[in-house]
Parts: structure tokens; sequence; C-alpha cells
């Protein structure tokens, strides 16, 4: 007989088993919100602000069209405060006052066909007076033009870790030498295969039901409160077609919408992004211009101190930028140990639309900056940027620039493990034979780039604590359900919860299910971000699990019951009772101070390096890659086929990040680009062969060991592909995206006389 | 949404299409569709009908006729990278069409209405230029011309094409043997991807001697082009470096590339220059 939280023989966790959502959404029966359309539905659609900066006159019909069957809303038909609640209540559901950013929304419409929707839309004309934009983030802080507070800066962040810019001044004085570098990182567009949507939906209370796409359920139903005044809602996700962070907090915007043109008709809406519409006008990764001093020993290439500013550039509200901020400080040295340093952060307003929440939360910018930074001093001071890397890197007991002690690094196995793999031949099964796209072989050069990564897992400091995250399981007939607001998105919560139950129970993870997630139903275990689901949620789950056993137990008045197995106790219940049981989580004790910034910024860390290889063309300035290999510590590999494919989308994710995601603005701050033809991601074609290594250093506050793992693959492909462009060329760049147009720039300034050639590698 | 309330008409054979064409004037002609359903789905276009060319047989085989290869205008990009006669003498017609869009878009993408879509960013044309592709257009008035690419183009997305006309096939005379020919298109990345510069080439050398040269060029000015000025450069003399280098710098008189979303003049211009000189350089061996 089993006992209490054995598993069966052939345990799941540890294996690729088979997603639950996969047969669903390969034989298309999985439904999105665009696949659902409620009895009586009518479709909504936005009227949005046509400049970055203006004070709102009215709207206009258009006389000559059909307005019969349209109804349209504006801010007078919020129910009630006309804020969508999130850091702060700047940003309203309609702008009734001043225009802040291209793309705004400004009214709304319904109509009984989408196409009559979007053509009211159209004909809605917005009467404004023009005022003078504010866009360039460098003078944003304290400019005359406000847009937020007296001083335009959303948030300011500063630490102080060891002795500081005394400590460098110190270094300095004993023979350090000092390396400035200034490195900045432009949009990034999350890129969702399934655009924003949204259904609202009466309900006979007067109230609402909440269906659609996104992350984070519990976020519109904080949002909508307020909107509405009342808290008669319900949430329900769809199948969601990916969210990278882009369905975090837009969702309750669109949501929002949707219940305004519900209540004023009394009829259900479907409210559906279009591409162009949703590239326009939703969050994206912010900007950001870094500036890294350093002092560096000649002689051993320690790095003594530090000294960074970083500038984010946050859009014109605030959103979530405070918390994306915060994590940009605290990951903003890199993966190194540094004794001293002073850390300086700001994020700006500007009239652009809003930035938000995208996969690293503005680590991969830091990053970017940290490990350009490195090659940097190599190339300044004579290093192998690879030894200069294994000097620095953070060891067990090493200490953070917050005062966070850290225990069971796996820095260097990480470096160690992917340059191995990547010295070994590609493996002949991923030699794959490439058309090419035409290019002449003739004038590439081939080169290789290596970066590391540290992430944080969960959110900062006590958020966790905070939070309290709940989970439930409950029994329903011979079935296990699962209780969360942790939705998924594509990354697998609905396979890794069930897989994880499953091996608690110790029974057949096909009678695990995560319970459809409608707050109606499931307790608030907090946001699907921050590479906490798996980690944090992932351990609530499993807690649940074992409080269901301990409770079958306890109804249990036969002798032996106390040892029976999770099947004998389901048979020989005393009733068919419903059985419900609720874990929330336990905080391990993180101490941390949010006013100094001092403490465990994160309850763990991952680990992670990349080696990317490339040729660049140089007639071109176009980069191919050819292989990249990655070794990332995850804890404990739940299924590892689902983690490879995080780290490998993440990975691809990141090298559209390096040199092809370009997002271009008109002169309203308007996305030009605002198209899957010429927002260029990455393609099965443009992807490398991928080798990737999972590590795993256990952490025991997650499910069997994990971490979080949906965020650390974005970091530092980028920075790799920087050093691999610079090692086969010499060409250095320090901004991102590295496009075509900007790496031939970079070779023509190579291909003055004066200089030389050979590369850092 | 891709909506459009127009009427689609479906001729029965050549000379219906013909009739049609010539009753329906400001009428879209549809083949594969792969640029018109983006028009439809921008609100780009809104056309009173639709005369659907797709299921005519006659507008789609492909024949190896003596001197040169006749390609049916709704001929697809599929068709033309898997036929033996175009794979044996015309590979850099293989190779546009294979960076068109990707497969599900080279099923249904057609020859003919790439050029008659007229994009100056279109894969093919710069090699139907270096090829001395003929358009036949035909009508039910005036039956059959034939219009040498070369003379096709007007102005930004206008043709010589009379309202009662469509294209019915290209004659693309085979190269000779000593012909180098060339394809390179730079575009935004490998596959779904819209070009910034593209060449197509085609020298014939005496020995060392240029004696015929076409370059054909897209996305460097409003229309897919020729450079006469670069390929005068070229006939006559040695391939020589400095021969090279005049080719490369008489090029600047050819093209007229603007910014715009995918690129800008400068790169368009440094890379025509840049792959021009580089496919040179690799026929001096």
């Amino acid at each position: 007989m089993a006992g209490a939280g054995t598993t069966p023989d052939d345990p799941y966790i540890g294996r690729g088993f088979v997603r639950a959502d996969g047969p669903a959404k390969v034989t298309g029966a999985a439904l999105y919100v665009d696949d659902v359309r409620p009895r009586g539905c009518l479709y909504g659609a936005t009227v949005r602000s046509p400049v970055a900066r203006g004070r709102l006159k009215g709207l206009r019909r258009d006389p000559d069209f059909d307005w019969t069957d349209v109804v349209i809303a504006t801010a007078a038909d919020v129910p009630g405060e006309n804020v969508i609640a999130l850091m702060t209540d700047d940003q309203p559901v309609l702008a009734h006052d001043e225009l802040r950013h291209v793309t705004e929304p400004v009214a709304l419409v319904a109509a009984p066909t989408r196409d009559r929707a979007l053509a009211a839309a159209r004909h809605v004309e917005v009467l404004y007076e023009a005022l003078e934009p504010l866009f360039d983030p460098l003078k944003a802080a304290d400019n005359p033009i406000r847009i937020f507070g007296d001083d335009n800066i959303f948030s300011r962040l500063e630490m102080v870790h060891g002795d500081g810019l005394d400590g460098m001044a110190q270094a300095e004085a004993a023979g350090a030498r000092l390396v400035r570098g200034s490195y900045a990182v432009g949009l990034q567009e999350q890129l969702y295969i399934e655009p924003q949507g949204m259904i609202a939906q009466p309900r006979e209370d007067g109230g609402l039901t909440i269906f659609g796409s996104m992350q984070c359920p519990y976020y519109i139903v904080k949002a909508l409160k307020r909107v509405l005044g009342h808290d008669r809602l319900n949430v329900v996700q769809a199948v969601t077609g990916g969210g990278f962070g882009g369905k975090e907090e837009y969702p309750s915007m669109v949501a929002a919408h949707a219940a305004v043109l519900a209540l004023k008709t009394g009829r259900p809406i479907k409210l559906i992004y279009r591409r162009d519409e949703d590239l326009q006008a939703t969050t994206k990764r912010h900007p950001a211009f870094m500036t890294y001093t350093t002092a560096v020993d000649p002689a051993s290439g320690r790095i003594l101190a530090a000294d960074v500013d970083l500038l984010f550039d946050g859009g014109a509200y605030n959103t979530l930028s405070p918390v994306v901020l915060s994590r940009a400080i605290l990951h903003a040295l890199g993966p190194y140990a540094v004794p001293h340093a002073r850390l300086n952060a700001r994020m700006v307003a500007t009239h652009t639309p809003p930035n938000g929440a995208f996969r690293g939360f503005g680590a991969p910018q830091v990053m970017f900056a940290a490990e350009r930074h490195l090659d940097r001093v190599a190339r300044a001071m004579g290093f192998d940027p690879v030894a200069l890397r294994r000097t620095n890197l953070y060891r067990d007991g090493d200490v953070t620039p917050s005062g966070q002690r850290l225990f069971d690094v796996a820095s260097l196995e990480v470096l160690d493990r992917a340059l191995a793999a990547a010295e070994a031949p590609l493996p002949p099964s991923m030699v794959a034979t490439r058309p090419g796209g035409g290019q002449a072989a003739g004038r590439r050069k081939a080169g290789r780039g290596l970066a590391i990564a540290w992430h944080g897992c969960g959110f900062t400091g006590n958020g966790e604590a905070a939070l309290a995250g709940e989970a439930d399981v409950s029994i329903d007939g011979h079935h296990v359900l699962i209780h969360t607001a942790s939705t998924d998105i594509g990354q697998g919560t609905d396979s890794i919860f069930p897989a994880i139950v499953a091996d608690v129970l110790g029974v057949d993870v096909q009678r695990v299910h995560n319970a459809p997630h409608d707050t109606a139903d499931v307790p608030d275990s907090g946001p699907t971000v921050a590479s906490r689901t798996a980690m944090v949620v992932g351990r609530v789950v499993e807690q649940a699990a074992h409080s269901l056993l301990d409770a079958l137990r306890a109804e249990a008045q036969w002798p032996g019951a106390e040892d029976a197995d999770f099947d004998t106790l389901l048979e020989r219940r005393p009733s068919d009772a419903p059985l419900r049981v609720r874990a929330r989580y336990e905080d391990a004790g993180a101490e941390w101070d949010p006013e100094t910034y001092r403490g465990d910024a994160y309850p763990t860390y991952g680990w992670s390096c990349v080696v990317v290889d490339v040729e660049v063309d140089t007639d071109t300035g176009e980069v191919l890659y050819r292989r990249l290999v990655q070794a990332t510590d995850v804890g404990k590999a739940l299924n590892p086929v689902l983690a490879a494919g995080q780290l490998e989308g993440g990975a691809l994710q990141g090298l559209g990040y390096a040199t092809s995601e370009a997002v271009v603005l008109d002169d309203r701050g308007a996305m030009r680009n605002n198209r899957l033809t010429n927002y260029i991601i990455p393609t099965a074609l443009d992807a490398p062969p991928m080798e990737t290594i999972l590590v795993e250093y256990p952490f025991a506050g997650g499910p069997f060991g994990a971490k979080g793992i949906g965020e650390i693959p974005h970091d530092v492909p980028a920075p790799a592909v920087a050093a691999a462009i610079e090692d086969a060329t010499g060409a250095v760049l320090d901004r991102l995206p590295m496009t075509p147009e900007a790496v031939l720039d970079a070779l023509e300034a190579r291909e003055t006389p004066a200089e030389t050639p050979g590369a850092a590698r | 949404m891709m909506t459009s309330a127009a009427p689609v008409h479906t001729p029965a054979d050549l000379a219906d299409a013909l009739a049609l064409r010539a009753a329906h004037p400001a009428a879209w002609l549809l083949a594969g569709g792969t640029d018109i359903m983006v028009y439809l789905e921008a609100h780009a276009i809104d056309p009173p009908a639709f005369i659907d060319l797709w299921g005519l047989p006659e507008l789609r085989g492909v024949d190896s006729r003596g001197d040169h290869i006749r390609v049916g205008a709704c001929a697809d990009y599929t068709t033309l990278i898997d036929d033996p006669a175009v794979r044996a003498h015309l590979p850099p017609l293989v190779e546009a069409a294979r960076t068109v869009g990707a497969r599900q878009i080279q099923n249904r993408g057609t020859i003919g209405g790439n050029i008659a879509n007229a994009s100056p960013a279109g894969d093919t044309m710069p090699v139907l230029l270096a090829l001395d592709a003929v358009l036949e257009l035909q009508s039910a008035a005036r039956g059959l011309r034939a219009v040498p690419l070369a003379d096709f183009y007007t102005g930004y997305k206008r043709t010589v094409m009379a309202p009662d006309e469509l294209i019915a096939a290209v004659r693309i005379p085979k190269p000779a043997k000593a012909d180098r020919l060339h394809f390179r298109k730079v575009g935004t990345r490998l596959a779904q991807s819209i070009s910034k510069v593209v060449l197509g080439g085609r020298l014939r050398l005496d020995g060392d001697t240029v004696t015929e040269a076409r370059l054909g060029w897209g996305s460097v000015a409003a229309t897919p082009v020729r450079s006469p000025k670069a390929e005068a450069a070229l006939v006559g003399q040695a391939l020589s470096p400095s021969t090279i280098e005049a080719a490369v710098a008489a090029l600047d008189g050819d093209i007229t590339p603007i910014d715009d979303v995918r690129s800008t003049a400068g790169y368009r211009v440094r890379v025509a220059g840049r792959i021009l000189r580089s496919w040179l350089e690799s026929l001096r061996g």
C-alpha cells in the first residue's frame, strides 16, 4: 500500500508527459474568445486618439453614415470610476479631458456585426485642440510639458551597495581602471499570435461575466470593481493564444470597454482587436538608456565597483512601470559579484502609448547593457571575455547589491556546460540544408558570442508573502480538480499542475484537471507572471494535494486509513459530500525592506549561459543564426519537453529582440510597421539549430525543486549575438535592435583604414 | 476581416475571361489572391467586382518552346520551383520563387499576379528583367500583343496594360550556356519577407570581356527597373576591378530608392552597390 505523499513507480514529474491542452488545440476544438458568440451579441470597436497630445473637444459623427443600429459610449457612460486601477490611478478607461497618446481610447461603438462596428468607429471623428507633445525620454524629467506628477517621473530608485561611489574612488586610487559605456534598447512587441479580445455578458443579477484572452483574471476583477462601482462580476479565461506579458495588464482595458458597452446596450459585447490596432494601441517592452561605469582591477579583472544609471521610458501612463524598474535595478549588474556599487534608476513619462509587462520585465534591457559592458571592459583592458566573466561570476556565499547572500549558485556550471556543448560539433540530426534566401556565401564572416544571465524567480521581495496566493483541490467523482487563477497561456500550466497533483496522490494524470479559470470558483493564486506559476503556485498546489490526502484520512473512520492510498480512501469515503481543500502560500521568512531595497530580493535565482554562432553578411549587415546553445538552471524540470520548449521559444524571441524586431514610430508616436509583414519576428527558417541543456540546482521552496523558467531565456540572447557579431567582424554594437542597417553602419565604420581588425573572443 | 460584397465573376474559359474583362473594366483580376486579400483586410481597395482567373487551364501551363520558355500567367510559384525546364534553364527564377512568402503563399501566388500587382518590391521581376522576359497581353478586341517587361511599368503601380487586357503569359528567352546568372534578395528575414533590395543579373562573357549585361532591380525605385548606366559601364569592358567600380559608381545614377517602413534609401543605395560588386567580383574567379 502506498503511504502519504508517495508517487507511483513511474512519476510524471521529470518526464515528457503529454500536454493537456494539446489535442484540443491541434484539432481546432479549443475555443478562443473569437470562437464564441453569445446569443444576442453585439460587436464593439474602439475610437482612438489621432494625436499624441491634445485637449479633447468632443466627437463628431459623420452625418452621411447610417447610425440607426449603432450605440456610442464615452467617458460619461462609465458607471463607476473612469480609471484602470493598477499601480496608480492615472489611466482612464476612456479619455475625457486631455489626450495623452496616439491611439488612446476615446469612445466605443457597438453594432450588430463586426464590419458595422468597425465602419462606425471609422466615421466618428475625434475633435481636439492640438498641444505640443513630449517624445524624448532623455528630456522628459522636469520638462515644462507635464505628463505625470510635477516632474514626469513615474518612479525613481536608488541603491547603494558596499561603500557605493566611495568604493569606486578607493578602487581608482588603488590603481583600478575606470571603463564607461552607454547602451540603449528600443521597444519590443510581445506578438502573441491571438490578438486581445474580450466578451462582456450581462448577468441576471445586474452584474457581468467577462470572458476572454488573459493572463491574470483577478487583475480584471480588481480593475472592473472600480469601473462598475460594484463587485457583481466574474472573470473567466478563454483559451489564450499567447501572452508574454502583453496580456498581464492590458486586458483590463479591453474588459472595461466591453463592460461599458454591455451595460449601455444590455447585450453581450464582443470586442476583438484587429492586428494592426493591437500593435498600435497595446503595451510594449520599455525602451531604456543605460550608462555603466566600472572600476576594474587591471591584474585580476575583478570588477571592484560600479556606477549604473538607468533611464526607462514608461510612455504616457504608469501601468506596471515601477515594478519593471524595480526588476531592472535589481538585475542591473548581471550575474557578477561587485563589492561596491551605486545604482540609479528613473522611469519617465512621454506622450507615447504606455509600455508594460513583457517577458523578462526590465531584465533583458539591463542584462544587454551589463553583458555588453563586460565585453567593453574585456576589449579595453585586453581580457578574454569568457575568462573575465568566470572571474566575476557569483559564487556560493557572494552577496548581491541588495545584500542577499546567494547559495546553490549554478553560474559556473551553466557556463562550463554551455561552452562544452558549443565546442562539440553540431549533432548531425541538427544540420539542416537551408534555402538561404538567395544569399551569396562569399561575403560572410562567422563568429561566436556568449552571455550569462541570472533571473530572480517569482515576485520581488515580500510580494509573495503580501499576496499569500491560494489554491484549492477538490474531488469530482473519480477525478480531481485543481482550482487556481493561474492561467495556461501556452506555457503549460494546465499540464504541470495536474502532473504535480497526480504524483502526490499517486493517480493517473488523466484523472486530474485544472478547473476553468473562473473567478466565481477559483481563489486568487496571483497573476500568471514573473516566472512564478510553476514555482510558487505549483508549490501551493502540491501542498493542497497533500491537504486533500489529509482530509480524506481525517474523515475515514476505519483502521489503517492513515496508511491507505488515495484510491482506497476515495472508495471507502463515508459519504459523497463534496470535498475541497485550500492551501496558501507559506512565507519562508524572506526579509525585505521595500524602502531601502535591502534584503532578499527574490526567493531564488535561475542561471543561464547562451552561446550563439552567427554569420554576418558583410555586404548587407544581415545576421544569420547558425547555432544556439543554452545551459539553464531550472531547479527541476517538471516536464523536460515543456521546459526545453519554454527555453527555446524564449531564446528565439531574444534573437528577434537582437536583430529584427524594430518598432518604427511616426511623428505622432504611432507604430508605422503595425503588420505581421513588417514587424519582423523570426520565422522557423531564421531559427538556428538549438541545443538546450537543463541544469538542475533544486530550490527547496518549489515543487519537486522547480524554479521559474518563463523569462530567463529572453534575457541574454541579444548580448550574445552582439558579442558574436563583434567576434565575426570587429564591429561593436551597443544598441538594440541590431538591424542590418545598424550592422552595416558599424561595419562601414570599421572599414576606415585607421581601424585594426581582430576581435575579442 | 477579409470581406467584400463585390461579385466574383468566374469565367468558363479564356475567351469568356476576356469578354468579362471588356465588360467590367473596373473589376479586379483575381488569381491566387495573395495580394488582394491583404489589401481587402487593410481596407486599401474597394473593387466593384472580381474576375477569378484561378481555374483557367489556358493560363496555367509551363512550356519549353525552342529558344524560350512560356509560363502561363497563373502559374504559381510552386509550379515554377518544380518545373524541370525552369529548373534547367532559369535557376534564378527558381531561387526567386523560393523566397516569395512561404510555402502557403508559393502554392497560391502567381507569376502574372506578381507582375500585374506592380509592386516595386516584387521578387520575380528583377530576374525576369535580367532575362529579357516578354509579356503576352491579350484582349478580346485586339487579340495578343507582346510587351517587354522592361517597357511594362510606367510609374508607381502603373503599367501599360489596357483596362480590357490581361496578362496571358510570360515568355522568357533561354539564357545562353555561357551566360552568368544571379539572384540576390536582401529581405527582412528568411521567409515571409518583403525585399529591401533585389538584384537579378545576367552577364555574357567572351573570355574576359563583357558582351552583354542585364541588371534588374527591385525596391530601389518606384517600379522594378534595369540599371542602364551600370550595364553600359560593363559592356565592352574587361571585368577588371576598375570596370566593377565603374559599374557600381554608375548604379547611383540608375536607382532612386526611398525611405520606407522596411529600410532607408541610404541602406538600399549602399547595399545595391555592395551586392553588385560582390557578384561581379565572384565572376572574376
